[in-house]
């Protein structure tokens, strides 16, 4: 057999599976956000009309549209920085020379991030209990009035941020320690002779070696914090009041438990369209400065 | 020659019995919710010795996720055979051309007849005329209270009117320095507002159930008075995932009423400590002026369309509407029977915690029967809770849900108007 | 310099105590009697530690059959997958192909749609072919992935050409270069994708509470949340369950942690 038959060969059936179980529902996605598809339409195929882009319009009009856009902001705007800081400032404690034991703590951080979403979402429901909790149970000891983490619409969404904050820090934790690892140990030397303070050297010489690494994971963890969905579903419900309805469980919402099946591939390729516009301003705007 | 001709037969005659037994016995899949699937397992045998060629396989759905797995069967094409359907659900799934109409087999059937069911009960599988389902237990929400704690407060009974009502909630929180909730109304049951939007006889859809009407003064004054039991603290603002176990507490007196059904009174009684016996009790729903209705509650029993052996399926739905059986399924379960020749005869009169129920029964209403239901409610529960957060006030709540009911109701607006839907 | 030790290891002992500390109450509190859980002050350890729980979520909530579920997709998964990924990757390495090049351009820019957009039409698709609650459906969208085939194809660039062309002067048909040259050179990559691949499965969760019906046919994390929401009051069993669904891959991750890590590590820092 020719060499290039054995390359369509080696590579046909992973294709072949994109194209008809990825591609192909893609493009349909988007002729079915542009008619009324729902369970009507199931029942019979005669009941779909073709709606252009009134979904969308209706999605604009939707207030619960906007406030799942605005919880789902405010889970990245603020999730992210503090994901990454308490990472870095992780990365940065287990490099530091006078850790011992590194690999036992990074195996203990890292173990939280293997876990499934489901399965720690119902320890931390439970460890986030108003009156059982064992969160409140501490927070008391220090003189904290005991917080309704899950059923106050203002701390609910903070309680999800601290969650995930906890579960993915040991996933880039090890990804920046990787990085970490290959800065050259004479610039911290040389920042030593001019008489740089630890601070001091962490901006100046960590932070632009890994800005590459660091600007990878932000986009990753970026991309990771719009897809919200396994928390709220399991700890609030999207409640309460709907403050930590995400966009990804109004897709599922609309598509899954109500089958509305045009209006939820609307709000699918909303959810692209973010993810890709924040994708290409965190990429401009992490560029590298012209020398 | 003749030995291998005789082997190669036993194998055959082996896959013809085989083939055979698989063939006669036929296998139902019956969905079941809640307690009742669990209970269901102790009377299937009965069943399976009167038809021997019938096997009944019982899933059991949890209620809470029971709606969606319905829609999802339906979407994907994997329907069971016959299912426990919530009342309020028949309209929807019939709506969908989901379930087979049970007409002809009623007309053959005489053992089920309709003047044995309450009115309003049998009504709700009733779409376009034709009848989609058989009611199989009814309920309807009423009090759960607390007597020792109304005692302490000088009441021998509850009253019956929401003016009064409310006083008498005052007072126990009143009496207990504000450590103990008048009435438990969790934030994500829609239920107990239904129960009080139904006390009137406006209904909250108009024009052939296309458009809301939620915005109509009764509504909004049942609305104001659910709303006030929040904003004057006699309701904490919680819901039941947060209250961590109803029962505990319950017996623990953190609040005195609880608006619930009838499947609890046999929970109450298996979870409440002993001490409790004889202390608790239940009572018909206020309503603004007295007595009045409630939630026309319960389920049916339904065949789907696709159901590959319906005969066998509606052998079982004959079983299980038979008054000796509805006595047993009572007594296991505490649901009250959809007949009324049961509440003559059978053992239900003689419970004292019963008689409530069987008062609210005869003034339980139907809800409208649009496919969209669900929806409604789920938006009815959502507006209740941003009402009792100072989000809206229940005008402008009302005035929301319209907008929002319209929304939902487009498509089937458009498809009445077009007389493809009744 | 002493003090700077103590501080840098009691900074990172704390950090450790926190990130493990709600997993071993995970622990703790599935072997705690119904019902202790929620009092208050909140218990750290059972006063009568007990299996109760999990003979519970055994004979009741039927979750060995979700365990053997979740065993069985995962493992095909990963086989199926690595199958086609790693003979995708190694094809867009080493052997020319008319429209590779335009081909991976395609399949890099597809890269940014999220796997959510496909999701409803799949559905719809895999009613047309019968696959709804099926096995089968939940498999399908995981069996080859645009990502697992770039990451195939990065290993596959590192290896030497000359090895190749060498094969290839000797006679060897590409069939056997791939499975006697290239394979074996890529194997501790393939470990790590296998691992990467077994993890992803096992923790799906959107795709499975969509496709999947039949509360038999359940994964691991869709009964515990099927769970979560109908036991709500029973912490302790919900303990139990998350137990059940976390341990299996807690400990394949520490017994392949070098090769998962070294995976992730290679792969970040490169890109």
């Amino acid at each position: 057999m020719k060499r290039h038959q054995w390359g369509w060969l080696l590579a046909g059936p992973a294709l072949i599976v994109i194209a008809v179980f990825f591609l192909l529902p893609v493009l349909a996605a988007l002729a079915l956000s542009l008619t009324d598809y729902d369970l009507y339409a199931i029942a019979s195929i005669h009941n779909v009309r073709f709606v252009g882009l009134r979904n969308y319009a209706d999605l604009l009009g939707n207030p619960l549209f906007w406030q799942a856009l605005g919880n789902t902001f405010y889970f990245v705007l603020v999730g992210v920085p503090l994901s990454l800081a308490a990472s870095l400032g992780g990365a940065v404690l287990v490099h530091s020379k006078w850790a011992s034991c590194r690999g036992l703590f990074r195996t203990a951080y890292f173990a939280p991030s293997v876990t499934t979403v489901v399965a720690v979402a119902v320890i931390w429901r439970y460890l986030l209990h108003t009156r059982y909790g064992l969160i409140n149970y501490a927070l008391g000891h220090v003189g904290i009035a005991p917080i309704d983490w899950l059923g106050d619409p203002h701390w609910s969404m903070p309680a999800i941020i601290l969650f995930a904050v906890w579960k993915n820090f040991g996933y880039n934790l090890v990804i920046l320690l990787a990085a970490l690892g290959t800065i050259p140990a004479d610039l911290y030397e040389a920042a030593d002779l001019d008489g740089a303070g630890a601070w001091a050297q962490f901006r100046l010489v960590t932070v632009p070696c890994i800005r590459g690494t660091l600007t990878f994971v932000g986009i990753l963890t970026v991309a990771g914090y719009f897809q919200l969905f396994a928390e709220p579903y399991v700890m609030t419900q999207g409640g309460p009041a709907q403050s930590t309805m995400s966009v990804l469980y109004l897709l599922y919402d609309e598509g899954f438990k109500w089958w509305n099946l045009g209006r939820a591939s609307a709000v699918a390729f909303v959810l692209f369209l973010l993810m890709y516009a924040s994708a290409l301003l965190q990429a401009r705007l992490t560029r590298e400065p012209a020398a | 020659m003749r030995r291998r001709c005789a082997f190669a037969a036993v194998p055959l005659l082996l896959g013809l019995i085989g083939c055979g037994a698989h063939r006669d016995v036929v296998e139902l899949r019956f969905w079941a919710m809640g307690r009742e699937s669990e209970v269901l397992a102790s009377l299937m045998p009965a069943f399976e010795r009167e038809h021997p060629g019938i096997h009944v396989r019982v899933e059991q759905l949890p209620w809470t996720a029971a709606h969606a797995k319905l829609l999802t069967a339906v979407a994907g094409d994997s329907t069971p055979d016959l299912c426990q359907l919530g009342n309020t659900w028949v309209a929807e799934l019939a709506d969908l051309g989901a379930l087979r109409p049970l007409d002809a087999y009623l007309k053959v059937d005489t053992a089920i007849a309709a003047a044995d069911y309450f009115q309003g009960i049998w009504d709700t599988n009733r779409v376009g005329g034709t009848q989609y389902g058989v009611p199989w237990y009814v309920d309807t929400r009423l009090l759960f209270y607390r007597k020792d704690i109304l005692a302490a407060a000088g009441y021998t009974s509850v009253p019956t009117d929401w003016a009064s009502f409310k006083t008498l909630l005052h007072k126990i929180r009143a009496q207990s320095q504000g450590t103990r909730y008048g009435i438990l109304l969790p934030l994500n049951e829609y239920e107990p507002m239904l129960s009080l939007a139904l006390q009137s006889t406006t209904p909250v859809l108009k024009e052939n159930g296309t458009r809301g009407n939620f915005s109509n003064p009764d509504f909004i004054a049942a609305f104001t008075y659910y709303i006030s039991l929040f904003y004057e603290d006699l309701a904490p603002p919680v819901t039941n995932s947060q209250i961590s176990n109803v029962w505990d507490e319950f017996g623990r007196g953190y609040f005195a009423f609880y608006v619930t059904g009838p499947w609890n009174i046999g929970e109450f009684r298996r979870r409440l400590p002993p001490a409790l016996n004889g202390q608790w009790g239940t009572a018909p729903l206020p309503g603004p002026h007295g007595l009045d209705a409630s939630i026309a509650g319960g389920a049916s029993l339904a065949v789907f369309k696709n159901s590959a052996h319906p005969r066998e399926a509606w052998a079982l739905v004959d079983y299980l509407s038979r008054p000796a059986v509805q006595e047993r399924f009572y007594a296991l379960t505490g649901d009250l029977p959809a007949r009324r020749s049961v509440w003559a005869s059978g053992s239900v009169k003689d419970d004292p915690l019963t008689g409530a129920f069987r008062d609210q029964l005869e003034r339980a209403r139907p809800v409208p029967p649009v496919a969209e239901w669900e929806q409604i409610m789920t938006e009815l529960r959502l507006m209740a809770e941003h009402v009792v957060r100072h989000e809206y006030t229940p005008a402008e709540g009302a005035l929301e849900l319209d907008r929002r009911a319209d929304r939902m109701l487009a498509k089937r607006r458009a498809l009445v108007l077009a007389g493809q839907l009744p | 310099m002493n003090s700077r030790r103590l501080l840098v290891n009691t900074l990172l002992v704390l950090t450790a105590t926190v990130t493990l500390f709600p997993l071993l109450w995970m622990v703790s509190v599935s072997l705690m009697p119904a019902g202790t859980a929620a009092t208050y002050p909140p218990p750290l350890l059972p006063g009568h530690p007990t299996l109760a729980n999990y003979r519970e979520l055994w004979t009741h909530a039927g979750m060995a059959r979700n365990l053997l579920n979740s065993l069985l997709l995962a493992s095909v998964a990963t086989m199926l997958s690595l199958t086609l990924n790693v003979a995708a990757g190694y094809a867009f390495a080493k052997i020319d192909f008319p429209g590779r090049a335009r081909l991976a351009k395609g399949l890099l820019a597809a890269l940014v749609i999220p796997a959510q957009v496909a999701m409803l039409p799949l559905f719809l698709e895999l009613k047309a072919l019968g696959l709804v609650d099926t096995y089968a459906g939940v498999l399908v969208p995981s069996l080859a992935g645009i990502f697992s085939i770039f990451l195939v194809r990065q290993a596959a660039l590192s290896i030497p050409h000359e090895l190749i062309d060498a094969a290839r002067i000797d006679g060897a048909s590409e069939w056997t270069i791939y499975t006697r040259v290239a394979v074996p050179l890529m194997r501790p990559m393939l470990v790590t994708l296998g691992v990467f691949t077994f993890l992803g499965s096992w923790n799906d969760f959107l795709w499975p509470l969509i496709v999947l019906n039949d509360s038999e046919r359940y994964t691991l994390p869709v009964a515990l949340a099927a769970l979560s929401r109908e036991h709500v009051q029973d912490n302790e069993l919900m303990m139990a369950g998350s137990v059940v669904t976390v341990l299996p891959v807690l400990a394949l991750f520490l017994v392949l942690q070098r090769h998962y890590l070294a995976g992730l590590m290679a792969g970040a820092v490169k890109g």
